[in-house]
């Protein structure tokens, strides 16, 4: 082990990498153990291993599920009642919808009551609202896909309240449905939005979360 | 973790960077400072979050497995008028808002109030510019957050709250669609419609009285025996009247596969 870490060493450099991902100190004020209290900082925590959860039960529930209008139901269904444990990764991918908003909503109450967006995080700050927001549309896309009335008429209404904005409003709308009504165009735009752009948008999002707070480091003590 | 590379001489870097060279190094600062007991990330620390995590899990995946993702029992028909719709929780706040703002000013609803407390958080970091980080001494960013965070907590109580009105009013308002399918047919049991419609002539055993004749023994498919009920028919012993059970076409169905499942 070693001797293959020398060797990558000597050519990548990896120390400064290695120190940044893993050999660095934590301090006793964020650590659960020393202080029970201290399980408000496990928030940010938990809202990554849930994302890293919703990522992975989405890659294995799109090799059933068929973004058509006639299938999409049906294959939901097929995997709800038929698949094995298609209804225990089916369930995580729901529940695991609240849980990361809840999580989330819990990470920013944390650092807005502990003012750890101040100088010098204040960029940090913005990217995680950033990412609430593209949570948040994360969710909004992934209600539709199962394709039964309730998601079928939340969009629809959505899409409805999403039209009355002044000026731009039509163009969302009909960006978003691919057409004037909710139909098989929304659910492919839906299906895409959902699966490619959001995810990565995520993921730049989050990996810039991080690297900003391995640069400036967790916020000292109240 | 990392050993100190052995040969630093070992590896150049072509110099074509237009970075300029900068020596000091804006590392965090180190958590020596802070009072108490710092501990690496790995492993330690990380196997402390990993058992807050696998706590977390456990209650999650009890949660999956006890409840599990709900589907409706058909695909979306939109052609359906009397749905109401709901949006997901997370954002019932913003639909209950809605309804407290006339058709008129929809604007106020959908951008300007949304539009105003989502910049408050996103610029919060310039609007609360002192170095004070306790929230008892910034009052104002802690009286402004928690008013945000009650507001949230009442208007998605509301929405729920409205929801459930309005699903049981439109219940009530709708008719109960004549022999409501669904509905009965769950309840539905043809051995007491048998015994309420049809054994005063055919007898409880279905085996005939003097008024008609006997069940056993037919040699008639489903869709007839469902036929003679509706029509009633004209036989040897006499006429058995049109309609003698009122119900719906599922449910003559039901109840002929039940006659001539009693051979």
């Amino acid at each position: 082990m070693q001797r293959i870490y020398n060797w990558l060493d000597e050519r990548l450099d990896l120390s400064p990498i290695w120190r940044d991902i893993a050999d660095h100190e934590v301090p006793e004020h964020v650590n659960p153990a020393h202080h029970f209290s201290a399980f408000v900082y496990c928030f940010g925590g938990l809202t990554f291993f849930t994302i890293v959860i919703q990522i992975l039960s989405g890659m294995f529930l799109t090799m059933y599920y068929t973004p058509d209008i006639v299938n999409a139901y049906n294959s939901v269904k097929y995997l709800q009642t038929e698949v094995a444990f298609g209804y225990i990764v089916r369930g995580m991918h729901h529940w695991g919808a609240s849980v990361v908003i809840v999580m989330m909503f819990l990470h920013m109450l944390r650092v807005f009551f502990t003012g750890a967006y101040k100088k010098p995080r204040e960029m940090n700050w913005v990217v995680g609202v950033l990412i609430f927001a593209v949570v948040l549309g994360l969710g909004f896309t992934g209600y539709l896909l199962p394709w039964d009335n309730k998601a079928y008429f939340a969009t629809k209404v959505g899409l409805e309240i999403a039209e009355t904005v002044p000026i731009v409003g039509p163009y969302v709308k009909s960006f978003l449905a691919g057409g004037d009504i909710v139909g098989a165009a929304t659910l492919a735009r839906f299906f895409a939005i959902h699966v490619f752009f959001l995810p990565g948008l995520l993921l730049l999002l989050l990996a810039i979360h991080f690297i900003l707070i391995r640069r400036q480091g967790i916020s000292g003590p109240l | 973790m990392a050993g100190e590379r052995q040969d630093k001489a070992s590896v150049k870097y072509v110099g074509d960077s237009r970075i300029p060279v900068r020596r000091e190094k804006r590392l965090p600062k180190p958590y020596s400072e802070y009072p108490g007991k710092t501990e690496p990330f790995f492993p330690n620390f990380l196997l402390k979050e990993w058992m807050a995590a696998v706590v977390f899990l456990v209650g999650f995946m009890a949660l999956v497995i006890s409840h599990p993702a709900p589907l409706e029992p058909h695909a979306a028909d939109p052609n359906d008028t009397t749905y109401t719709p709901m949006p997901d929780w997370y954002f019932l706040f913003l639909y209950q808002l809605l309804k407290y703002i006339p058709g008129s000013m929809i604007v106020l609803g959908t951008v300007i109030i949304p539009g105003i407390f989502s910049l408050l958080l996103l610029l919060a970091p310039w609007l609360d510019r002192s170095p004070e980080r306790r929230p008892s001494r910034r009052p104002v960013a802690t009286a402004l957050m928690l008013f945000v965070v009650a507001s949230i907590v009442v208007l998605t109580y509301q929405a729920v709250a409205s929801h459930k009105a309005q699903q049981a009013e439109a219940a009530a308002a709708t008719p109960p669609p004549p022999p409501p399918p669904a509905a009965e047919g769950a309840a539905f049991d043809p051995e007491q419609a048998f015994i309420a419609s049809c054994a005063s002539c055919h007898g409880q055993d279905l085996k005939g009285t003097p008024a008609a004749p006997s069940l056993v023994g037919l040699n008639l498919s489903v869709d007839e025996v469902v036929d003679i009920i509706t029509n009633g028919r004209k036989g040897s012993m006499g006429v058995m009247p049109p309609g003698m059970f009122q119900g719906t076409d599922e449910q003559k169905k039901q109840l002929a596969e039940w006659v001539l499942s009693h051979q």
